[in-house]
């Protein structure tokens, strides 16, 4: 797709938006429908788009596969880790509410974090599946 | 009345789609009318109040597995194979039968939105009663999802982890050792 100026103007325009849109649906998850899985799907259709339109190449200069890597794991990692401070901390697996001070907040805080890694392993894992197709075609 | 219309509405354009996609030869075709089945599947959801499902049902059956499997078709060929030429009466009785079994099975299921049905007197009443008082989160599926049943979460993303190691031991092995090669000369 070397010459389709408008296709990439509108992308140059869409992508920043599902971007925002992802971080939305990531982080109002508590109050509307969304959360982790959800927003990391959107986050990476973003840079499917991006990639649809520029290439492999530009998208794997802006995400590079190793990084993609680090941060899948790193989203379990995230979210067993919280399950293990809460164990640490005197909870049972999980049990969110000895993470602050009042139960309450330690709940809010708890599906904040394990949220955030169900988003980072999803949106990881979705470009990281997409790369490698892509990456097949590749002379 | 109009959730009646429009139920029956998209359950029809569902059995359209489904009846398109058994006709059709082109694996393009068939994979844009995966996606609008995904999406009619996702207003079906989200008629019956689940905006968290539809949700999920509309940015991963109709976004990505479409784009995955236009990956894939990119890689392999955009047409099926010439119809099997065997006879399909055998493979219709069974089809008959399993559908007929199904069909069976519901008329034990309670109806939709049934109080008394068993899955709504085990531990939903309690979520719904004090699942704002101990969590602190109005929405009552990210309550349940992140905090009551947040070790099935962690199952589920490590199964996508998983997947993704599988897809990148099966596809992503082989071609950085192309890359090597080229690097060489």
């Amino acid at each position: 797709m070397k010459h389709n100026l408008i296709l990439k103007i509108i992308a140059k325009f869409i992508v920043p938006v599902i971007l925002l849109f992802a971080m939305y649906v990531q982080f109002h998850g508590d109050f509307g429908p969304g959360g982790g899985f959800q927003a990391g799907v959107i986050f990476s259709a973003a840079f499917i788009l991006y990639t649809l339109v520029f290439g492999l190449g530009s998208a794997e200069r802006i995400i590079p596969t190793w990084l993609l890597r680090t941060l899948a794991s790193l989203g379990v990692l995230v979210y067993t880790g919280t399950g293990f401070v809460t164990l640490l901390w005197g909870g049972r697996f999980l049990d969110y509410s000895v993470l602050a001070a009042t139960p309450l907040g330690g709940q809010h805080l708890g599906i904040l974090v394990i949220e955030a890694g169900v988003g980072m392993t999803v949106a990881s894992v979705m470009l990281l599946i997409f790369f490698a197709f892509a990456g097949r075609n590749r002379p | 009345m109009i959730e009646t219309l429009i139920d029956v509405t998209l359950l029809a354009f569902l059995a359209i789609t489904a009846n398109a996609i058994l006709r059709m030869r082109s694996l393009f075709a068939i994979i844009m009318l995966f996606g609008i089945y995904s999406l009619l599947s996702a207003g079906l959801f989200a008629v019956m109040d689940a905006a968290d499902v539809a949700f999920t049902e509309a940015s991963v059956g109709a976004g990505i597995s479409t784009v995955l499997m236009l990956a894939t078709l990119a890689l392999t060929g955009m047409r099926e194979e010439k119809a099997p030429a065997h006879q399909p009466w055998l493979p219709l009785v069974v089809v008959a039968i399993t559908g007929l079994a199904l069909v069976y099975g519901t008329i034990d299921i309670p109806s939709f939105g049934d109080p008394q049905a068993p899955a709504h007197l085990h531990v939903a009443p309690r979520y719904i009663e004090h699942g704002l008082a101990e969590t602190g989160v109005p929405n009552l599926v990210t309550a349940v999802l992140a905090s009551y049943r947040g070790f099935d979460t962690l199952g589920e993303v490590t199964v996508i982890f998983t997947a993704g190691i599988g897809v990148l031991l099966l596809l992503g092995r082989q071609r950085r050792r192309k890359d090597d090669e080229q690097d060489v000369p």
